[in-house]
């Protein structure tokens, strides 16, 4: 092919061709080795599981994180109407860090979507080529003669050969994402371990480290900003912030 | 031409769109190498819309080899930053 020296297309081709010499004869394989055949595809399967699981997990994760988010801000508000400022600032930093969690674990529940969806298509192309080698191998065999035939066939092993080591690229990469995701979902756990997302209530003495990190994670002015907003919106009601604050005394009380 | 989207499956071409693809090719390794992320995207979706259009995808039960593997549809710019900066595996 002329003037094909693009370096991307050649750093690829590099790789596959990579990944098609480690493995046998791809003709071999298919020919004699219906085992190999059963196991390659039951690899992609457990691929496939593989990053089921990581996404039922992050998934998990983010509903929980929802649900301090919610929590989160309804103590900040009830805090606030209180008159406990430093109370709801801390409420609103903690849930400041859960929302950019949030964020982070959406985006990654939508990556591995398209990593499921995209091995699972290949999955059916594979053994879609897998059967049309089959009865493409018969045919060749019934048509040419052996010299021929030994070519034709190597030529269309290559095909199948391309396409199993492309599927051996795409899963290394489910793996590696799955990998890092994983590492990230430890890392949301210690976070929340730590008392990271907890709502306010259960501040205790000795939690002031927690709460000086909060505040370095959380940028202050989106707080210093919903928490300007929260007082308007308290304050919006005129006539009804004492009643508001006889309430917060009666619960102190 | 055989053009396949790693990850993805094989097109077919026509051999005129092979500079053009090329062209494109090296011009977001350039891009990569300067740092600019913006312009790596926008040379990306050229070439994968250039497969988009004058591409036939091939049928699941044909058996053939590509002449050109692009990287995946979704390859991130960090990804492409650490693959196809300086010659690549294979120098041109």
């Amino acid at each position: 092919m002329a003037g094909l020296s693009g370096r991307m297309s050649t750093v690829f081709k590099a790789k596959v061709s990579k990944l098609l010499d480690r493995t046998e004869d791809p003709g071999e394989t298919l020919e004699y080795g219906y085992q190999k055949q059963i196991e390659l595809l039951q690899n992609v399967k457990k691929g496939i599981a593989d990053v089921v699981t990581s996404k039922k997990r992050i998934q998990m994760q983010s509903q929980k994180l929802e649900q301090q988010v919610v929590k989160l801000d309804t103590q900040a508000r009830q805090a606030l109407s209180q008159g406990k400022e430093e109370l709801a600032r801390t409420a609103l930093e903690r849930k400041t860090v859960a929302q950019s969690e949030l964020q982070s674990l959406d985006q990654q529940v939508t990556e591995l979507e398209s990593q499921q969806a995209q091995l699972t298509e290949k999955e059916k192309v594979m053994r879609q080529k897998i059967e049309a080698f089959r009865t493409k191998k018969e045919v060749i065999k019934a048509q040419y003669s052996a010299a021929e035939a030994q070519v034709k066939i190597s030529e269309a092993a290559s095909g199948v050969g391309e396409e199993m080591a492309d599927l051996g690229l795409a899963m290394q990469r489910a793996e590696e994402k799955t990998e890092n995701m994983r590492a990230r979902a430890s890392a949301v756990d210690e976070l929340e371990q730590a008392g990271a997302f907890d709502d306010i209530t259960q501040l205790g003495p000795g939690q002031d480290d927690i709460d000086r990190e909060l505040a370095e994670l959380s940028s202050g002015s989106q707080v210093d900003d919903e928490l300007s907003k929260m007082k308007a919106e308290l304050g919006s009601g005129g006539g009804e912030s004492p009643a508001l604050e006889e309430g917060s005394r009666e619960q102190q009380a | 031409m055989i053009v396949r989207i790693s990850g993805d499956r094989q097109f077919e071409l026509p051999d005129a769109d092979a500079e053009r693809l090329n062209v494109l090719d090296n011009q977001a390794v350039e891009a990569v190498e300067a740092g600019d992320e913006a312009r790596f995207s926008e040379l990306w979706h050229e070439m994968l819309d250039l497969v988009g259009a004058d591409g036939r995808a091939i049928d699941g039960d044909e058996l053939v080899e590509s002449d050109v593997i692009l990287p995946p549809r979704d390859v991130t710019f960090e990804e492409a930053r650490g693959e196809f900066t300086g010659e690549g595996l294979i120098p041109d």
